[in-house]
């Protein structure tokens, strides 16, 4: 039994550990938005506009009023004041731009616009009045169809902070593609999507005697969540806590502050009770969603495929209101070596929501064209698709001009096609069957940004040797609890039971908002500086105590395990954490620690998250059903700091992938200007029955730029390139190149 | 936890009596109170989930008279007398049961919010003696959507547990 306790307490950064939040969340302890309570609590109903554009001329509210138990029906015509200037309503990853103003006026932006919200005693008294809210409209000529307007499309004039433009082209593409003996020039398109996490949105303010407010919201970011609450409604930091303990699903959709958020705090407020607005699933498709693009890709290559021209142009959708922007077209001019590139990238505006962030936003979009293409251009060169991509192998950055802080690509495309089988290959389309089934392996690359953003995490030690660690990041399902415990765990050699991660909660440690893959790296280098100051300061104070072994060492003379401090010299000279605590007369010590991205490594190396996915599926030509059977998704992103919730990052990514690329499609009526299939029986997500076998490979990559702990996160690689790798795979059973996804029944039949 | 009390209630409400995780309640419910909003609202039951209110995502999924069901398509008043187990009977931490167990070991889950669905689908799964294959138990489970895309660890974990009680069966024969 010693052993086994032992061996608990090593420290655990790199084993596969079992989320710390798990008990909570396998037994319905984990509470999210919507699952918080108050005495006076009131249930808030949003009633949905009905046209795409225009004016509301009228809006009836009698009948809804008269049902027992309703309070007030907000309208723009009673809304309370809120702020004037845009600049209040702009959160921390706003892109340029209006943001939308819940009933701010009478005029409608896009379809679904909410133009009253209902509040009630009960839920079911709101959504009945909700029902019976009457409103007239002034409708005006709108366009939501993409192909209408990419005629008119515009290099943004202002650029959306992150995001980097196309770089300048280099070389001269035109002419290199015109003389390449070797040429693919296509056009690919992926659906709408929306992110559809399977928690709705929901807000639950909870409004104490004197005014305070704590909200708990469906946010990926709570500090983000905040600064938007106190801006528009014009309150003091220090009266606003926001919380996010637990987000079921975000993919991105949780980034900026959603509309049911401001009716929330604005029903509070104005009736002085504490109040909840849950969105319905249909509602959930009035938010925001992945841009539809149209892209441009023309590759030109020598007789072997070695690339001489890449030209990638992108025509992506955006609202009136805002230019939301993402990278889709600069993928094309990092992944492969190529001396003769253009790069361009542009909106054109429809009469919708703004798009937002989704799973590796941009590159699912940028790299699935460019993936695709160069499938085409191994057909075309007649080589092997793999051999193609090692032809073309990219060892430093030519968009920037920069090397990579560490790129084992190379061992992702080894190790993934040697456990896929990839050799046993047979290149012709349609040359492989399963009995009535052809079958199809195709391959992808896959590649991410890498980076960690500003954060900071305090740790703090009790009388009782318990370790806190807390920072106010999320967990939408990453694992950053586990990571953050996990990282303490380390710095002190605990056991990981002895550690408590805190995060979801605007009152700690500053931190951006969770996503673009950063949190893990970001916020487990913060722990660790965090750690490293305490161990110092319990250094200190243990110096200080009667008969300390510790007077005559510095700090690099101590190791800290199980719970003491220790000469590393003398193990056996030791003292317990708690009564280091204790001698200072104090509850608990704590220090503050952060992690920033190192300017100095920035200027000049670029870091990327990269991986090889390879694929097999199963097609019935008859019934034009495809069937991913076998995935391989060979991943480089560094140190991987928990395996076992790595593991599930990328298979997550994988499944979204799959949907992405067979089955997720939103549906615009162009004539109402309105998305129709706003339900989960219509928009169609991947179920258990879809999905297989799914293999994922971490490949070593020792990396000491990136971030301090040596990580790059995991959180977006595994979507990128994986659709790519799909539609290659139904092209090799096929022999059809179907370049606009999703892949459904009809276009296989086609 | 209640938010709802009775006095918040219209007239039309009606008695009726529930076993909820082996307490008998004694309820005032309005004919149009879902099962699954009577869990959340009035009882405080928060780990059974409203994903869709449609019955298209498997969310609420809970065990009625010991048979999974949608409990966001139920109305509660005609559930009068029957026993409801949620998430939280299932087991607690400390306690949980191995299907509980199996999610955790297995990373069956990633933000928690189809979980405990997919979980009382499972154990009834187990029960219903149907499923003896991983094709099977995709099959299934395919009523519980999970947008993380926990499918595979979905599947690891039910089958260690169908492996565990079929070596318990064989075992008492």
């Amino acid at each position: 039994m010693a052993d086994t306790a032992t061996l608990i307490g090593r420290p655990s950064i790199g084993q596969p550990t079992r989320r710390v939040d798990g008990p909570l969340k396998v037994s319905g302890g984990a509470r999210y938005a919507g699952e918080y309570f108050a005495d006076d609590l009131l249930h808030g109903y949003v009633v949905s506009g009905s046209i795409a554009k225009g004016r509301i001329l009228s809006i009836d509210t009698s009948a809804a009023m008269a049902i027992p138990g309703v309070v007030e029906v907000f309208t723009h015509e009673n809304r309370p004041r809120t702020a004037w200037f845009d600049s209040k309503y702009q959160d921390q990853v706003a892109p340029p731009g209006s943001p939308f103003r819940p009933l701010y006026g009478d005029g409608i932006l896009y379809s679904g616009q909410p133009i009253a919200l209902v509040v009630a005693e009960s839920f079911e008294a709101a959504r009945d009045a909700a029902a019976l809210v009457k409103a007239t409209y002034a409708p005006e000529e709108h366009i939501t169809d993409l192909d209408a307007v990419k005629g008119q499309s515009y290099v943004p004039p202002k650029k959306r902070s992150g995001i980097a433009p196309p770089p300048e082209p280099r070389g001269d593409a035109e002419a290199a593609f015109a003389k390449a003996p070797v040429k693919v020039h296509e056009t690919y398109r992926v659906a709408v999507e929306h992110h559809n996490p399977m928690e709705p949105f929901a807000t639950t303010v909870v409004r104490d005697a004197g005014g305070k407010l704590t909200i708990y919201d469906k946010t990926q970011g709570s500090q983000n969540a905040q600064a938007y609450v106190t801006g528009v409604f014009g309150l003091n930091q220090s009266d606003v806590t926001v919380v996010n303990a637990f987000v079921g699903g975000a993919f991105g959709i949780g980034l900026r502050p959603q509309h049911q958020l401001f009716l929330a705090v604005m029903a509070a407020q104005a009736l002085e009770r504490s109040v909840r607005v849950v969105l319905t699933r249909d509602q959930m498709f009035t938010l925001s969603y992945r841009p539809e693009t149209i892209q441009t890709l023309s590759l030109g290559s020598a007789p072997g495929g070695k690339l001489d021209a890449i030209m990638h142009h992108a025509v992506a959708g955006t609202s009136h209101f805002e230019d939301y922007q993402e990278v889709v077209v600069n993928w094309a001019g990092l992944l492969y070596g190529c001396d003769n590139v253009k790069l361009s990238y542009e909106l054109a505006k429809i009469d919708t929501y703004t798009p937002s962030d989704m799973r590796a936003p941009g590159a699912t979009l940028g790299v699935f064209a460019l993936e695709s293409a160069m499938d085409e251009l191994a057909y075309a060169a007649g080589v092997d698709p793999l051999q193609l991509r090692l032809t073309n192998y990219a060892d430093f950055d030519q968009n920037e001009d920069k090397k990579f802080t560490s790129k084992a690509l190379i061992s992702c495309y080894e190790q993934g096609a040697e456990r896929f089988g990839w050799s046993k290959r047979s290149a012709e389309p349609r040359s492989m069957r399963d009995g009535h089934e052809l079958v199809g392996w195709g391959m992808a690359t896959g590649v991410w940004e890498a980076k960690i953003n500003k954060t900071a995490a305090r740790a703090s030690l009790t009388e009782t040797g318990h370790l806190e660690v807390s920072s106010a990041t999320s967990d939408i399902g990453t694992g950053t609890y586990t990571v953050m415990a996990l990282t303490g765990a380390d710095a002190f050699g605990l056991p990981i039971e002895h550690v408590t991660a805190r995060l979801g909660d605007s009152s700690l440690p500053t931190a951006p908002v969770e996503g673009g893959s950063w949190a893990a790296a970001s916020t487990s280098s913060a722990v660790v500086d965090a750690c490293d100051k305490l161990k110092q300061a319990l250094f200190k104070q243990a110096q200080s105590m009667p008969d300390s072994p510790f007077g005559n060492v510095d700090f690099d003379g101590v190791a800290f395990r199980d719970g003491r401090m220790m000469l590393a010299a003398d193990e056996g000279s030791s003292v317990k954490l708690g009564e280091i605590v204790r001698s200072a007369r104090q509850h608990r010590m704590e220090a503050e620690g952060s992690a920033a991205p190192d300017s100095a490594t920035q200027k000049e190396y670029v870091s990327y998250t990269h991986s090889a996915i390879f694929v097999e599926v199963k097609v019935d030509e008859e019934l034009g059903v495809v069937r991913v059977t076998r995935i391989v998704n060979a991943v480089a992103a560094g140190k991987i700091l928990n395996p076992k919730a790595a593991r599930s990052q990328i298979l997550g990514g994988v499944v979204m992938a799959m949907g992405a690329a067979l089955e997720e499609e939103t549906f615009a009526d162009h004539n109402l200007g309105r998305f129709m299939n706003h339900n989960f029986a219509e928009y169609h997500v991947p179920v258990n029955a879809d999905v297989q076998d799914i293999d994922v490979i971490f490949v070593e990559e020792p990396d000491d730029k990136t971030s301090p702990i040596g990580a790059k996160g995991i959180g977006e690689i595994g979507i990128v390139g994986t659709t790519a790798a799909i539609a290659n795979a139904v092209y090799h059973a096929t022999g059809k190149r179907i370049r606009d996804l999703p892949i459904t029944i009809d276009k296989i039949l086609a | 936890m209640s938010s709802q009390d009775a006095q918040s209630l219209s007239p039309a409400a009606v008695p009726i009596r529930l076993t909820i995780n082996g307490t008998e309640r004694r309820l005032q419910v309005e004919p149009w109170t879902t099962l699954l909003d009577l869990l959340r609202e009035q009882e405080g039951l928060t780990g059974s989930k409203k994903g869709c209110d449609h019955g298209q995502c498997g969310a609420c999924t809970v065990l009625i008279d010991g048979k999974r069901a949608n409990s966001c398509l139920v109305l509660a008043v005609v559930k009068d007398g029957a026993e409801i187990t949620t998430i939280e009977g299932l087991g607690q931490p400390g306690n949980l049961h191995p299907m509980q167990e199996a999610f955790i070991e297995h990373d069956a889950f990633q933000c928690g919010y189809c979980t405990p669905g997919q979980i009382c689908s499972a154990v009834a799964l187990v029960q219903e003696g149907r499923a003896h294959t991983r094709e099977e138990i995709r099959e299934y489970m395919s009523g519980n959507i999970c947008r993380c895309g926990a499918y595979t660890n979905i599947v690891d974990a039910i089958e260690d547990v169908l492996g565990q009680s079929s070596t318990l069966r064989e075992a008492a024969e």
